[in-house]
């Protein structure tokens, strides 16, 4: 138990400077996180950012080749029992028998858990009936849709009502119901004082489930803050407009309001707006009244992409033709 | 390890081992078809293939312990599918980070195969009965010659376990599947050595399963070959030392690996 300094008593978990290399890849490179006890924190990252690496390495699954990371105040390394005693994991595949039933699976955990085999028959009971699963419990896990699978496997994660709770890119692949599923159950964990470390490639949701966040890009920690925060350094919304006559480029730039980007090739201004859909209605209203004609008006949110490309200063003006979020297409 | 982590390893692998029975009952035709199987090679290489074989006595006699032999090192097969299938899938990660004795996975796969091949070794002996094959030894002969088996499928399970581990994907298993057949043939399972050219014949009695094969007819009391070679003589010898060496040799390998998994 070395905890030392500033988190020692509100930290779950603390990485300083961890360092993971596959050959030549650095898949971590000199990551920093601190996870404060009882909140829910998003690792937002791109594929290959590193953020499967530290949860695995969290978990005691992979270990790290340099720096201090600790859960729980045990080192991972050195005290890897300790560490397995207290968390649980949900993994990107799930991590449950698929030739067993749900039940079968929770039971055998719990054995493996040490619980007994009495008590470890009850508490698959208590979490098939907890996850809506209990109708369910004897049928192969293999036969089970994406959303309940997750939910069994996130039920397999708390058998021992664990300290912390991974939760590694836990909707990847599931439809939006089996999204919905899976963030209902971690919103209701969050009351009971579990810590969570949530990974995921959606801005939305980190943004949904967080307390804080921390952005990693190339296995380092690019940013780290509210969800609030983060987009407030991104920017706001913007609104997009394509007009039909690129000779009307200008003049509808200056309607759309200021710091309006054009991109002459694709007839498009994008400007970033402040107020929502007073602004696009605004817009609307501004190009109609110039005898402006619009092929496309759209409000987005900042994309994840965005938030990249912002945190890591590649950002090029006027390139903003990403793969925006189209909330209203008039 | 304290007395309590003994306890508590051997609880973890046999809930390991219960795994693996409650997949049986989950998939009662996998596990007929691979009993079946060796049956299906008896009576086939018993009554379509083994009339024109030059062997010593009835061809059945010297058949049915060989295929006993073969049928242990079919394991080696099983054993790495199932390995493989295993480390493929996402619920190794929940074991390995769970707070369990991290040996039970291959404990428990280690009792598991042990026992299905068991049942397989009573099943051809039962097949065999019946279509006339009959030992001559005393009921400790017999015994010895089914814990001679089962050593050979122990010795299998290891290296199953750890090529499962070093190839890691199923594609492997099928090359595997693929070159059990050549080391099968080219051994006293099915012909002796001495119907075949004297190069390959000395060849094919130093293969472990010509030893074995060789080694349980001797306990069988089954016609011996009229051969003079130093593996053949010393054939219930080598039967011992070929998969002692091979679990000394594999098994710390499939363990250090999967203790490795981390890496």
């Amino acid at each position: 138990m070395s905890l030392t300094g500033a988190h020692a008593d509100d930290a779950a978990i603390v990485v300083e400077g961890a360092q993971k290399r596959y050959g030549q890849k650095r898949a971590l490179d000199g990551l920093d996180l601190v996870v404060r006890r009882g909140t829910v924190h998003g690792v937002l990252g791109p594929n290959g950012a590193g953020k499967t690496t530290i949860v695995r390495i969290l978990a005691t699954l992979l270990r790290h080749d340099a720096g201090r990371v600790e859960v729980a105040g045990y080192d991972v390394r050195s005290r890897a029992g300790e560490v397995r005693r207290r968390i649980g994991l949900l993994g990107q595949h799930a991590a449950v028998d698929e030739e067993l039933g749900g039940r079968q699976n929770l039971e055998m955990f719990g054995r493996l858990y040490h619980l007994g085999a009495r008590r470890a028959g009850e508490r698959a009971d208590e979490l098939l009936e907890r996850f809506g699963l209990a109708d369910t419990g004897s049928k192969a896990v293999g036969k089970y849709s994406g959303g309940m699978r997750r939910r069994l496997d996130l039920a397999a994660s708390l058998i021992t009502d664990p300290q912390v709770l991974f939760l590694d890119e836990p909707t990847t692949g599931l439809d939006p119901r089996g999204r919905a599923e899976v963030w209902g159950a971690v919103r209701s964990l969050v009351g009971g004082g579990t810590t969570v470390l949530l990974t995921t490639q959606y801005l939305e949701e980190a943004d949904q489930l967080a307390d804080r966040i921390t952005v990693v890009d190339g296995g380092r920690a690019v940013a780290e803050g509210t969800p609030d925060d983060l987009k407030r350094m991104v920017g706001g919304d913007r609104v997009d407009v394509v007009v039909r006559d690129a000779r009307h480029l200008d003049a509808a730039a200056a309607l759309v309001g200021p710091g309006a980007e054009t991109d002459p090739d694709r007839r498009r201004i994008s400007a970033p707006v402040a107020d929502r859909m007073s602004a696009l209605a605004r817009t609307v209203r501004a190009l109609e009244a110039a005898g402006i004609e619009a092929e496309d008006i759209a409000l987005r949110r900042p994309t994840l992409d965005e938030v990249f490309l912002h945190l890591t200063k590649e950002t090029e003006p006027g390139d903003f033709a990403g793969r925006a979020d189209r909330e209203v297409v008039a | 390890m304290s007395a309590d982590a003994v306890g508590w390893a051997v609880a973890d692998s046999w809930t390991m081992t219960r795994r693996e029975l409650a997949h049986w009952g989950r998939q009662p035709v996998q596990v007929v078809v691979g009993l079946v199987f060796p049956v299906m090679l008896l009576l086939m290489f018993g009554f379509l293939i083994g009339g024109g074989k030059d062997v010593p006595g009835d061809y059945v006699d010297f058949l049915v312990p060989g295929m006993l032999a073969l049928t242990m090192a079919f394991g080696l097969e099983a054993t790495m599918l199932a390995v493989t299938q295993d480390l493929n899938k996402g619920v190794i990660d929940r074991f390995r980070s769970m707070p369990m004795t991290p040996g039970a996975v291959l404990v428990g796969r280690a009792v598991a195969d042990m026992l299905q091949s068991a049942a397989g070794l009573l099943i051809l002996v039962g097949v065999g009965w019946a279509i006339g094959w009959r030992w001559h030894g005393g009921p400790l002969a017999f015994l010895g010659a089914l814990g001679l088996l089962l050593l050979l499928r122990f010795a299998m399970l290891w290296i199953g376990i750890h090529l499962a581990m070093v190839a890691g994907r199923p594609e492997m298993v099928q090359a595997v599947q693929i070159l059990v057949w050549p080391v099968g043939f080219l051994s006293s399972v099915f012909a002796a050595p001495e119907s075949m050219p004297d190069w390959l014949g000395a060849a094919v009695e130093w293969n472990p399963l010509s030893a074995m094969a060789t080694a349980v007819r001797d306990l069988f009391g089954s016609p011996a070959a009229a051969t003079s070679s130093w593996p053949a003589e010393h054939a219930g010898l080598l039967a011992v030392v070929w998969p002692v060496v091979l679990v000394a040799v594999f098994f710390p390998l499939a363990v250090r690996r999967f203790g490795r998994l981390n890496q």
